[in-house]
Order: structure tokens, then C-alpha cells, then sequence
């Protein structure tokens, strides 16, 4: 059983301080242009996270999943477009502004990016410890309140060494819901996690978001996974949506490109050879 | 970021500025860094308490040789009774504050950057920043403090130990008398020799500090950008010590 206890009972409002909706707009990027050496990652992006639901971010590698992580929590600003965030038009943010938006956001990152000089407990209690002035006794409460969440209060004491890849996913899942955020962002969270771990990683997304009506952003390829708990999804290829709606509508979408991703079929629109020089040619040139 | 046209005067100055501006940088949060004294302290023990016994082993050894050398061409001219004020001021001016440097340098400091640098590369510093937190803040700044604070202390004792060396040497192996050595060491090092080295040692801890903390902060995010961050560390620190030591020493004599 899941323990969640906000840290208070804010009522979430939007850039003008009216309480905000469910199923209101949250993230919304438009005709976003983003380059890296001169290819283009994003070409007119186009994407809306909703209030309240799981939105998931799929698409083969390489289309710029992580990218578009960097663009909404501003640590990539894009070269031509709008993100905006809770209304606020994040790459005009000034730090102090952008870190009072991040502080409504929590991350997962892909290894969990746990801060391997302190203990699990520690590591929980990071973010509580430098926001606010909260009692020992409270923070520690807090703490082990979100550890018994993800099923790791146990594990309050060892080092992140000492964690397995699936137990250091949930303690940087504890780390981030700590200070209760209205967005939760999980960047690739399934990589490398055993069937049972995936499991439960994909249980404990699906829980946090009906349990504390948070906004969950989820960057996967994990398609089986995805499509058992997001509401929204985006397919990215490109540079650009090529499908969005439920999963069950991508499913039976009948372009070629969202069928081969959907089924994960090793040739099709993604060529499965890098561009190259003819085979035979290829072998037959002698050494340079 | 510096490319391969460049030349190498302009990244020079480039690199020049960026650490310039990274000091601004690590300067503005030293203050509020002060609030968290628990990781300052923590800082100060990685720092010095761990080079303590490559301080100490080389504070004794670098007196002996100066015992041993100092014997040698003190007795020459028959003041080998002189043989305590050379170990010292050599020790309190120049060879303390130098070498302690060189050994922090080599310890301590390829300690912080591969530490930073592996942070960065495993997306921990991102993670802060993610959190609303500062990294310059959080990791950075308490490591520069500790370097600034953990110089003076590490140098005293490598003085005191050298000091001693110099003393095992020259009066219970050469026969020096115990009391001329100490009683002119006494009536010859004054405030401002050990001010000296005490300056040296501050300077040379902030360079070194800030040294270590730029390359980790700085680095690739790869195994091999941290592995060139720690030798940059290494080589930068070193040269920028000896140069530091030139320019007070010149400034020191031009004042005396």
C-alpha cells in the first residue's frame, strides 16, 4: 500500500493565480526549431502535457526525447519557438524565476543521478534540507514517508553503491516527489530494469499520478509499458510529431512509420542500415 | 569553449577570462555557502586531514635534506650554529608554502576535480539543478572554502615537521649545540617571515582551489574529459604555484 502525504495543500494556479483545472494545459511547446551542428533535432514541434494525465514521449532513438526534457525544464533554450510551462515562456525566465518553476517540477533521470556521497536517507532529504528550514524530526518523517512509498524505507541507510539499477531508480523517484511537485518528469525510466522492476516502476508512475494529481511526463521507447499507463502519447520522428492520441490510437494507426515503431520492426521508414556506399562496391574497393 | 582554429594566445585569454569569471562566480556563493557549515567542515577534512600523512612524511624529509645540506655549507664557514634560522626561514618562506602546494595539488586537488567532474558526467550537478539547486553552491564553493582553509594549517605542519627533521639531522646526527640552534631560531624568525609564508599559503590555496573546482566543474562529461581535467589540474596548479611564489616573493623583498 502507497503512503502519500503532501507536504502542504496548495492549490495549484496558473501564470495568472487562477486555480488551475484538470486537464488544463500545462506544457505547451509550439513551432519549436532546434538544432545541434546544423541538424535539425526539432522542425516546427508541436506538443500539450495536460493537467493530471501521463503524457509519453516516444519515438526511436535519437529523435530528441531527451532534448525536448531540456527544453521544457530550460536547460536548452530552442532556437526558434515557444515553451511554456505553467504560462511561463521558460527560455525568458531569469534564473531565480526558472528555478521557482523547477521547484513545481520533479525529474527522474535515466541512472537516477543519486548524489553518491550520501546515503539513501540523505539523498531523499537533499531537496528538503536546501528549500526549507523544517524540523529534523519532520524532514525525517517526510522521508521515510516517500522511501515507504517507492517500498525502500528499509534501505534508508545504504549508499547508492549499494543500490541495484531498479532500487536507485526508486529512491530518485522518492527524491523527486519529496518536495510534492506538479510535474513529474521520467526521462527513460524503464533503461536497463528487470521485468520485475519495470513492473514496478511502471505501477509506481501510474500511482503517483492518480494519487497526488500530479502531470507525469514520461520519455520512453518502451512501447508495451508506455501504452499501459499514459493517456496521452506523442510519437517523434523527424523533428516532428508523427502521431499522437491514446495509446490505443497509435496502435491502430496505419502509417508505416508508427507501425514500425509500434511493432518495433527493424526495417521499414528507419532504415535499419546507416546511409552507406553500395555493399558490393564497398567490398570489393581495395584498402585505402 | 575554445575551437581548433584558435590561436593559442586567444584561448589563452579566453581561458583566462572564463576562470576569472568562474571565481566571480564561486566568490558570490561563498557567503551563503557559510550556512551550511556541516559541508564546509566536511570540505576541510577531505582536504587536509587526508594529505595529512603525505604533508607530514614530506615535511620530514625535506627538513632532513635541509639539515643535511645546511650542515654542509654551513660548517664551511664555520656557522654551522646558524644551521636552525636557514632551516627555518627556508622552511617558513619558501619550501612550506611551495611543496605543501605541489603535494595539495597532486592530493587533494585531482581529488576534487575527478570527484566534480564525475559528478557532472553521471548528470548529478544536472540533478541539482533540477532541484532548484546550485551546484556552485552546494559542491563547489564548500570545496574551494576548504582548499582556501586547509593550505595554512597543512603548510604549519609541514613547517613544524621540517622544522624537526632539520633538528634530528643537525643537532643528534651532526652534533650541533641544541640550544644555539633553537636560541638563534628563535631571536632571528620574525612576524614577518612567518606572515610570509603564512600569505604564501592562503594565495597558493586559493589558486590551487580554484584551480581543482574550474577543471572538475568544466570537464567532459566522459571518462576521458575527466581523466584530462585531473592532469590539467595538476599541470595548471603546479606552474601557477611557482609563478604566484615568484610575484610575492619580488613583491615581499621590494617592501622589506
Amino acid at each position: 500500500m502507497l503512503f502519500f502525504a503532501p507536504l502542504n495543500d496548495r492549490v495549484a494556479k496558473d501564470s495568472n493565480g487562477s486555480p488551475a483545472q484538470a486537464g488544463d494545459a500545462v506544457i505547451e511547446v509550439r513551432d519549436v526549431v532546434y538544432r545541434i551542428g546544423g541538424r535539425a533535432i526539432f522542425d516546427g514541434l508541436d506538443i500539450t502535457a495536460r493537467r493530471g494525465r501521463i503524457t509519453a514521449f516516444m519515438g526511436p532513438s535519437g529523435t530528441g526525447k531527451t532534448t525536448l526534457l531540456r527544453l521544457i525544464t530550460g536547460q536548452s533554450q530552442a532556437e526558434r519557438g515557444t515553451v511554456r510551462v505553467f504560462g511561463e515562456d521558460v527560455p525568458r525566465l531569469k534564473r531565480r524565476d526558472l528555478f521557482a518553476l523547477r521547484r513545481r517540477m520533479g525529474m527522474l533521470f535515466q541512472n537516477g543521478a543519486l548524489l553518491t556521497d550520501i546515503d539513501v536517507y540523505e539523498n531523499v532529504a537533499f531537496p528538503l534540507r536546501a528549500h526549507t528550514e523544517l524540523p529534523e524530526s519532520l524532514i525525517r518523517q517526510l522521508v521515510l514517508t516517500k522511501l515507504h512509498a517507492v517500498g525502500l524505507r528499509g534501505a534508508a541507510r545504504l549508499m547508492p553503491a549499494e543500490l541495484s539499477g531498479g532500487m536507485a531508480r526508486r529512491v530518485a523517484l522518492a527524491r523527486a516527489i519529496v518536495m510534492d511537485p506538479e510535474i513529474l518528469i521520467y526521462d527513460e525510466p524503464f533503461v536497463g530494469l528487470d521485468p520485475i522492476s519495470m513492473g514496478v516502476i511502471c505501477r509506481l508512475i501510474k500511482q503517483l499520478n492518480d494519487a497526488l494529481g500530479i502531470t507525469s511526463i514520461v520519455v520512453s521507447h518502451d512501447v508495451q509499458e508506455l501504452s499501459q499507463i499514459a493517456d496521452d502519447s506523442y510519437l517523434l520522428s523527424g523533428g516532428k510529431v508523427v502521431a499522437s492520441g491514446t495509446p490505443a490510437e497509435l496502435h491502430r494507426t496505419e502509417s508505416p512509420e508508427v507501425r514500425q515503431f509500434m511493432e518495433g520492426l527493424p526495417d521499414g521508414p528507419v532504415p535499419f542500415h546507416y546511409p552507406a556506399p553500395d555493399y558490393a562496391t564497398q567490398l570489393l574497393d581495395e584498402v585505402p | 569553449m575554445s575551437n581548433g582554429a584558435e590561436s593559442v594566445p586567444i584561448a589563452a585569454i579566453r581561458r583566462v577570462g572564463s576562470v576569472a569569471v568562474f571565481l566571480g562566480q564561486v566568490l558570490a556563493q561563498v557567503p551563503p555557502a557559510f550556512a551550511k557549515p556541516r559541508l564546509i567542515v566536511q570540505q576541510i577534512y577531505n582536504a587536509g586531514a587526508r594529505s595529512l600523512v603525505i604533508i607530514m612524511l614530506s615535511g620530514l624529509f625535506v627538513g632532513m635534506v635541509l639539515g643535511l645540506q645546511g650542515f654542509d655549507l654551513l660548517q664551511r664557514f664555520g656557522s654551522e650554529d646558524a644551521l636552525g634560522v636557514a632551516a627555518a626561514l627556508g622552511l617558513l618562506k619558501e619550501l612550506g608554502p611551495v611543496v605543501t602546494a605541489l603535494l595539495f595539488a597532486g592530493r587533494a586537488g585531482t581529488s576534487l576535480t575527478s570527484e566534480i567532474g564525475l559528478m557532472k558526467a553521471t548528470d548529478q550537478l544536472t540533478a541539482m539543478q533540477m532541484m532548484a539547486v546550485d551546484p556552485v553552491r552546494y559542491v563547489v564553493a564548500p570545496r574551494f572554502i576548504g582548499s582556501f582553509i586547509a593550505m595554512p594549517l597543512l603548510n604549519a605542519i609541514f613547517c613544524g615537521i621540517g622544522l624537526f627533521g632539520a633538528q634530528l639531522i643537525g643537532v643528534s646526527l651532526m652534533g650541533v649545540d641544541a640550544g644555539a640552534f633553537w636560541s638563534q631560531t628563535q631571536n632571528a624568525v620574525e612576524l614577518n617571515d612567518v606572515a610570509e609564508g603564512i600569505i604564501k599559503s592562503v594565495a597558493f590555496g586559493t589558486a590551487c582551489g580554484l584551480i581543482a573546482v574550474y577543471e572538475g566543474y568544466h570537464a567532459a562529461p566522459t571518462a576521458e574529459g575527466v581523466g584530462l581535467a585531473t592532469t590539467r589540474t595538476v599541470v595548471t596548479s603546479s606552474v601557477l604555484v611557482l609563478l604566484v611564489d615568484y610575484m610575492l616573493t619580488a613583491a615581499f623583498l621590494t617592501t622589506h
